[in-house]
């Protein structure tokens, strides 16, 4: 399962639970109860609530902050320089084998752009953003051979939405 | 521990009314506007209007640039109308800060359709110089200038709010009532809306000196190429600014919640200490997690990416915990019938902590690798924007043109419709980037133009019911306004 869809389904329960508590709230309203035992009772459930915040969710969001692509580093990867222009991208190369790590050098010549890898499916699989002055590198595995797309990321100007390139995916080893 | 007024039926002490209604007046008819523009972009999107990509990168300049404008100036209204009641606050600022909004906004429309300045409200460095000659550098310095101006006319006005509070409470550490929080005193509590004013203050201080001098340092560029910036620093700059900024007008706009629920339900909001500890912490956590916005910015440090993502996460508790659960708290089994101000309150409550969610799920790096820039991030704005703090603004609209008297009256059906239709829209937006559809792109592949041409549907509804609302709010105002 994609990490999108894990990421929608997770949203989509907790606001369907988060819901299913207004809708009760609401259709209990018309009853008239004393303040104070309601009161009690909320002060509790947000105690409950704020606890398993704090030991559940912080050392998960903790825990996951342990894969970043910041310091992903390959033995030998193949390499692509990528530059961004207004409105394409220059790519030194633009064919790699699937199951070795590629690091992408990816900068910009002008305006910030978005580097944005999108397999053969239109699924977004790894991004940086390509930013005059910096070289941001982007380590990634292509899992299956085929035809991959660049599209631009980052708002950089009139042809923004029609800035794509592509890089063909081999099975088998190809020089580094 | 204070007790927020809930007499019901009470009018707040309000010595800047009239520009209170006009601050209202603006934001309503500036965001029908704003909408139709936002409608249109999803219509091109949807493949079912024609639109040059000029026009749509300007219309995108313009919505995201003027929905943040009336966001503020709505919840400006918000703030200060219950502000008012608590703190003795000059009316010229209100005043002041308003025709400054309207120079910035003439500014911003000269330069974004005569002049085709299509910059985007983020207006990167150094994209506003580095056009390719579709806009001329006139209609960037012109667009930033606007911003400029507009930034000052906000920046006079929290200068005002800090005035008010440090003079009346001693201090802005007494406004977030740090006296009782750490020092244990019983003494002066500040009620919720001045604590939500004070953390307002001080976030929108420091938000707009940011983009002020971003703003700047632009506006040199334009004016002399060869002083060039750097462009992470001005990204860093610009969603310090931007970041902080949008969220503080939702803790404006929460005010209407605090204020509002206890005369609607006869059930105090109390000033207690985890209210208290809830703000400070939304206080320190908004100014520092914008680094989220940024974290596809392999060049910043470690340190400030795990800051974007674990504090980020940090910074909900206040939401659920605080806000959330008190406003459930103090409407369950209160006994009120609902009607269309109670209904769009719960609806804002919701929305905002709603929102939430997705935001949080996108701030953690592994999710933003694939998810950062697509659809997913209008998404969960729109959530808490759209279904957060406009029906705080529209819940405050109506009930200013009763008279504040709280007395349920009519049928919430309009609320719930727009909750409907709201919902809709920002689904789309979600399952758009569920798809990996980029944001910001004027033309969408057709595989993508069914998420595009349901939001067109739920965006007329939307528009639609947001006209009811702020009808509402127009055709009874001078009667309001009457009655003194």
């Amino acid at each position: 399962m994609s990490i999108q869809t894990v990421s929608a389904l997770l949203s989509l329960v907790a606001i369907l639970l988060l819901a299913a508590v207004f809708l009760r709230v609401r259709s209990l309203a018309h009853e008239g109860r004393e303040y104070a035992p309601v009161q009690g009772n909320a002060y509790r459930i947000r105690n409950i609530g704020f606890w398993i915040l704090v030991l559940v969710g912080l050392p998960i969001t903790i825990w996951l902050f342990r894969e970043t692509p910041y310091t992903a580093q390959a033995a030998a990867p193949q390499v692509i320089n990528a530059t961004g222009y207004q409105w394409y991208w220059d790519l030194d190369r633009d064919e790699v084998a699937a199951g070795t790590p590629v690091e992408f050098h990816v900068t910009s010549a002008d305006v910030n752009h978005g580097f944005g890898i999108y397999d053969a499916d239109g699924t977004l699989v790894a991004q940086t953003q390509a930013m005059p002055g910096y070289v941001n590198r982007l380590t990634h595995v292509f899992d299956a051979p085929g035809t991959y797309q660049i599209l631009c990321l980052e708002y950089c100007g009139l042809v923004h939405h029609n800035m794509i390139a592509e890089i063909l995916v081999t099975e088998g080893s190809t020089d580094g | 521990m204070a007790d927020a007024a809930f007499t019901q039926g009470a009018e707040t002490a309000d010595r800047g009314r009239l520009w209170v209604v006009l601050y209202l007046a603006t934001t309503g008819l500036v965001l029908l506007l704003m909408m139709l523009a936002g409608l249109w972009m999803r219509l091109a999107q949807s493949g079912w209007l024609d639109t040059d990509p000029a026009l749509f990168y300007q219309l995108m300049t313009v919505h995201g640039t003027g929905m943040v404008g009336i966001a503020a100036l709505g919840g400006a209204a918000v703030l200060w109308h219950f502000l008012s009641a608590h703190i003795r606050l000059h009316a010229w600022v209100m005043g002041a800060n308003f025709w400054l909004f309207l120079i910035g906004v003439v500014a911003i429309l000269a330069a974004d359709f005569p002049g085709r300045f299509g910059g985007a409200w983020t207006f990167l460095y150094p994209l506003p110089a580095s056009s390719q000659g579709v806009w001329p550098v006139w209609a960037a310095a012109l667009h930033l200038g606007g911003l400029l101006v507009i930034g000052v006319g906000f920046l006079i006005w929290c200068l005002e709010l800090a005035r008010g509070i440090i003079a009346t409470y001693g201090g802005l550490g007494r406004g977030l009532g740090w006296h009782v929080l750490f020092g244990g005193s019983t003494k002066d509590v500040p009620p919720p809306t001045v604590v939500a004013a004070t953390m307002v203050a001080i976030v929108t201080i420091l938000a707009l000196i940011a983009g002020a001098t971003v703003l700047v340092m632009s506006l040199i560029n334009l004016a002399f190429p060869s002083v060039e910036l750097n462009p992470l620093l001005a990204k860093n700059l610009i969603y310090f600014f931007g970041h902080t900024f949008i969220n503080a007008t939702i803790y404006m706009g929460v005010i209407a919640v605090y204020e509002l629920l206890p005369r609607i339900t006869g059930r105090p909001w109390k000033t207690t200490k985890v209210f208290l500890a809830g703000w400070t912490l939304s206080t320190t956590m908004v100014l520092i997690i914008f680094p989220h916005h940024l974290l596809m910015d392999f060049a910043m440090p470690v340190w400030a990416m795990a800051i974007g993502q674990v504090f980020s996460y940090v910074n909900s508790f206040p939401v659920l915990v605080v806000t959330g659960l008190g406003a459930l708290a103090i409407l369950h089994r209160s006994g009120i019938r609902w009607d269309i101000v109670s209904t769009l309150l719960l609806i804002s409550v919701f929305g905002w902590m709603a929102g939430v969610i997705p935001a949080v799920i996108d701030a953690t790096v592994a999710v933003n690798s694939v998810m950062h820039n697509t659809l997913w991030v209008p998404g969960h704005f729109h959530f808490y924007l759209l279904l957060g703090l406009l029906p705080m603004i529209f819940a405050f609209m109506i009930h200013l043109v009763r008279v504040e008297d709280v007395t349920p009256r009519g049928g919430d059906l309009a609320a719930i419709l727009y909750l409907l239709f709201g919902l809709s829209f920002v689904t789309m937006f979600l399952v758009g980037g569920w798809a990996s559809v980029p944001r910001r792109w004027a033309v969408h592949l057709p595989e993508w133009q069914i998420w595009d041409q349901i939001a067109v549907i739920a965006a007329a509804g939307v528009i639609t019911l947001t006209t009811v609302f702020v009808a509402m709010f127009l055709a009874r105002t001078p009667a309001m306004l009457a009655k003194g």
